[in-house]
């Protein structure tokens, strides 16, 4: 009756007598009496799969899609069909975490070119298999740096950081006696007068995010060597497809790069899976949370590959870990890996100069012809915000046409009433945007 | 073309995918941004083209192993097949295609399916409410231990920062207590392998915040006097953390909820049949009692008539832990589980699984040390201690020959408190044949071991690569691809 249990009532039977038991609740003996469970589950019985099929269809059929201009940390990019048939190979999907060395051979390999594109990326030495997401990653390299500056109990945020990389790591530090100080920015931009006033020798990490959450190309010059004759580590969270064109973190100087590669091959899929990628300096090779494969030989000397560098992890240091980080986002890491092996480097730039491209045409429409005040006149590549009047009304009318038209920033600043962000990828086409701006000029009176 | 890196394959010129072309006025990119902050060196990324890729990844398929190539017994990983209807529900793009910050509205699939399946594992754990962010067992672990401090903290009872972890404990526990705050307390097994209750009692005081177990624990085995551990500890005015790691042993038998236990988390990706993905995505969703329920992360959701919100009025909250609402596609995979197996059939899972477990064990137990030799649950621990002593053999040199025999070895040197440990969990998905056909290898390994120990040591010959140098990977760290 169920696909998935194959044993017989021969094989039952038969397997009962091996080990000398009556039956098969006598296995279950040692659960004491009063807590043991003689009524079933109040779930529904089992079904077949045809049920399940449409049952979950239904479920999906009450979700919407649309024409997305939506950003904030997801983003509608186009996916290669490459990626999903790889990582539909049943012996990478259906695989534990490569222990076994031998017979896991393209895991590791694959993650060790993981850990290559990230490196190459980022412009920094050492990465990781993979972190949660982008905003648990920022927890991680955090705890890197006050591992690394033992007596420093501070760190500062820049304010232009998404909020919730801000609130996920208030949260995990939140018992712990370290102290967070809020960069307040200037014209949405970060300050770097303002950072150098915060900085004294309590101060462990600075973290910083570019292009920041609402789309701004920060410009980092002369922040790393403020925050290195301060001792602090520097943190740079990026959007990682903005790398093919922007200045690698390695660039600015950071110490720790880290962000999510939801942009490379993976579904938006309600926020995950995605991944977080993390990627230090050697000097922090040791501190590194998670897996890491290396290089080395087998014993006939051929080129092999193994999890390495295990004395940071849980499972040998116990409470005296880097990180309880155990199980990671592998498949969804191997998605990114083979976006990136697939596109290159030509194509990635591509990609944001599309995006870039389609961006600006859609802002100087808004900015122009719609009259929209941008919230700032920054930089920006293919995500910005502006201000329509009652955002809420109007992107709730553009909904209804099937357009999710933009973030209203009301959702993470009440006082933010009618910011608007925007993000405008490659797969977004004219007559989509020109489509968004009819639809905003009827609708906004 | 094997061995190569993708790295290795470039060829100046090749393209892998072709973009659409450009159909807006646009200027280039250069033009809108500042000169300083250009990026200045080139990412040496691959340049091949489209079938290089598919090759390259397909070689690589072919030098791994998993569930769906074999006989998987991993001791504390529940490697159980996981059915193809789940892959094919989860790609919907009706699920796939949704965007985290899309309003309410739009996405009451979604929040119906957080909101249900939710529902479902605190019924399956008799618990009240839970999340499903947490990304992982371990991420669980940490907000369980977030939620022991929210509490009290907010009873004011900020004395307890000590947590007590068995010593046959996942690695990830102590970990999980130490990041959230917490000092780690050791407890000891006694000589049955389960907790002393005895110890327990002189650990135990207002400074204890409570205790993680997984029952039942690593070794297999039931903790029977879990009834009496709970009240010891709820006395003591502490609180029950249990690892879900553990729970196919129990589905429809017995719940942790009705243990005693006052926060859980569940790995989907164990006992609900989601894939591993060679190390992940996996999902740890947390499930509490009543008096936790107000500390638990945001945003929450709610279901308000014929409608599901979502609810970021939680006073007393641990706050966000996650970017958004977790491994939602490893959810929806859970979810199709929980449907196809219904109560009968999570069940009969667990039955089986327990079942194969003993019936591996009895088959295995005369020839090779068994550690604790009782009515096993789901998974069993065996040694090789007299094995290294008499001819040599060693646990690593087990699990190496299994490898030449096309089944992926048990967990090996875990748990820490049995030596040359070797745990064996062959789940409920496996037919007797197969166990049998495992347990003729098991037999046949030992006769080697015993009459041919050096040929055993030389093993595997037949995989992709020999015997890997651990020790130089660790010492001269290549962590990564250089272009030359």
């Amino acid at each position: 009756m169920f696909p998935y249990l194959p044993q017989t009532e021969g094989d039952i039977k038969e397997m009962l007598e091996v080990i000398g038991a009556n039956s098969v609740d006598d296995l279950f003996a040692d659960i004491p009496d009063d807590i043991y469970r003689k009524e079933p589950l109040n779930l529904p019985k089992g079904i077949s799969e045809y049920d399940v099929y449409k049952k979950m269809s239904a479920l999906a059929q009450k979700n919407k899609r649309g024409v997305s201009f939506l950003g904030c940390g997801s983003y509608d990019h186009l996916i290669p069909s490459v990626v999903k048939h790889v990582i539909k190979q049943p012996t990478f999907y259906s695989a534990y975490t490569p222990y076994q060395g031998e017979i896991s051979q393209g895991v590791l390999q694959s993650i060790f070119e993981f850990q290559t594109h990230i490196c190459e990326l980022t412009g920094l030495d050492v990465s990781n298999a993979s972190l949660y997401d982008g905003h648990t990653a920022a927890s991680e390299a955090i705890t890197m740096a006050l591992n690394t500056r033992k007596k420093a109990d501070t760190v500062i945020i820049s304010d232009t950081v998404h909020p919730h990389t801000l609130e996920v790591v208030k949260t995990f530090f939140s018992d712990n006696d370290v102290k967070f100080k809020v960069l307040q920015s200037k014209n949405y931009l970060t300050d770097l007068d303002e950072l150098k006033k915060h900085l004294d020798e309590s101060v462990a990490a600075v973290l910083v995010q570019t292009p920041n959450f609402f789309g701004y190309v920060e410009d980092l010059e002369g922040f790393a060597d403020a925050v290195h004759e301060n001792k602090s580590l520097f943190i740079i969270s990026s959007n990682p497809m903005s790398l093919g064109v922007l200045k690698s973190q390695a660039e600015w100087g950071a110490d720790i790069a880290i962000g999510d590669t939801q942009v490379f091959g993976l579904d938006k899929y309600f926020g995950g899976p995605t991944v977080g990628y993390m990627a230090a300096t050697s000097k922090l090779m040791r501190k590194i949370p998670g897996r890491i494969v290396g290089q080395t030989v087998d014993k006939d000397g051929e080129r092999a590959f193994v999890l390495t560098l295990q004395a940071r992890e849980q499972h040998i240091k116990r409470e005296r870990a880097t990180s309880n980080i155990c199980s990671n986002q592998a498949l969804a890491a191997l998605a990114s890996a083979v976006y990136l092996s697939t596109v290159g480097w030509t194509g990635l730039k591509k990609a944001v100069e599309l995006s870039s491209g389609k961006a600006h045409y859609l802002y100087e429409r808004l900015t122009g012809e719609c009259g929209f005040n941008p919230l700032a006149e920054n930089d920006f590549l293919y995500e910005f915000t502006v201000t329509i009047p009652d955002a809420r009304d109007v992107l709730k009318k553009l909904e209804e046409e099937g357009i999710f038209g933009g973030v209203p920033l009301s959702r993470f600043y009440p006082e933010m009433k009618d910011a608007v962000t925007i993000a405008v990828t490659e797969k977004r086409s004219k007559e989509e945007i020109d489509r968004l701006v009819d639809l905003l000029k009827r609708v906004v009176k | 073309m094997s061995n190569k890196l993708i790295f290795e394959l470039y060829s100046e010129g090749r393209v892998g995918y072709r973009f659409p072309e450009q159909d807006v006025p646009a200027k280039p990119v250069s033009e809108f941004i500042s000169g300083g902050v250009k990026r200045e060196k080139a990412a040496s990324l691959p340049q091949v083209a489209e079938i290089d890729v598919i090759r390259h990844y397909t070689e690589l398929a072919s030098k791994s192993f998993g569930v769906d190539a074999g006989f998987y017994p991993l001791g504390s990983c529940t490697m159980k097949y996981n059915p193809k209807i789940n892959e094919d529900v989860a790609s919907f793009p009706e699920f796939a295609d949704i965007h985290p910050l899309q309003s309410e509205e739009t996405v009451q699939g979604m929040l119906e399916l957080i909101y249900k399946t939710t529902e479902s594992l605190a019924e399956i754990t008799g618990m009240k409410w839970g999340t499903l962010q947490p990304f992982a067992g371990a991420h669980g672990e940490y907000t369980g231990m977030k939620l022991f401090k929210a509490y009290f903290k907010k009873t004011g009872d900020t004395k307890r920062t000590k947590v007590l972890v068995p010593t046959s404990a996942h690695g990830t526990n102590p970990a999980s207590a130490h990041i959230s705050g917490f000092d780690v307390e050791e407890v000891q097994a006694d000589e049955r392998g389960l907790v002393s209750v005895e110890s327990l009692k002189e650990h135990l005081s207002d400074e204890v915040a409570g205790i993680m177990l997984t029952n039942p624990n690593t070794l297999g085995l039931f903790e029977k006097d879990i009834v009496e551990i709970a009240k010891l500890v709820h006395d003591a005015g502490g609180l029950l953390y249990y690892d879900g790691a553990n729970m196919n042993a129990i589905m429809g038998k017995v719940r942790p909820g009705d243990m005693g236990f006052d926060v859980i988390h569940l790995n989907l990706h164990k006992t609900f049949s989601t894939p591993h993905g060679g190390g992940g995505p996996g999902s740890g969703p947390v499930l509490v009692g009543d008096k936790l329920i107000p500390f638990l992360p945001v945003p929450d959701v709610k279901k308000e008539g014929d409608t599901y919100v979502l609810d970021c009025s939680k006073p007393d909250t641990i706050g966000r832990i996650s970017g958004f609402y977790g491994n939602i596609g490893v959810i929806v995979r859970a979810y199709a589980y929980i449907l196809a197996m219904g109560s009968d059939g999570l069940k009969k899972a667990s039955e089986m699984a327990v079942l194969n477990a003993n019936y591996l064990k009895e088959r295995l137990k005369a020839t090779y040390h068994l550690a604790y030799d009782n009515t096993c649950m789901h998974e069993f621990v065996l040694s090789a201690e007299t094995m290294k002593e008499e001819f040599g053999v060693s646990a690593l040199d087990v699990a190496k020959a299994l490898l030449d025999k096309g089944i992926h070895p048990m967990t090996i040197y875990f748990p820490l408190i049995v030596h040359e440990a070797m745990m064996i969990e062959p789940t409920e998905t496996e037919s007797k044949q197969t166990l049998d056909h495992f347990a003729d290898v098991m037999l046949e390994i030992y006769k080697k071991a015993k009459d041919n120990p050096e040929q055993l040591k030389a093993a595997p010959v037949l995989t992709p690569v020999k015997r890997i140098d651990e020790v130089q990977a660790a010492k001269k760290p290549v962590l990564r691809w250089i272009s030359e």
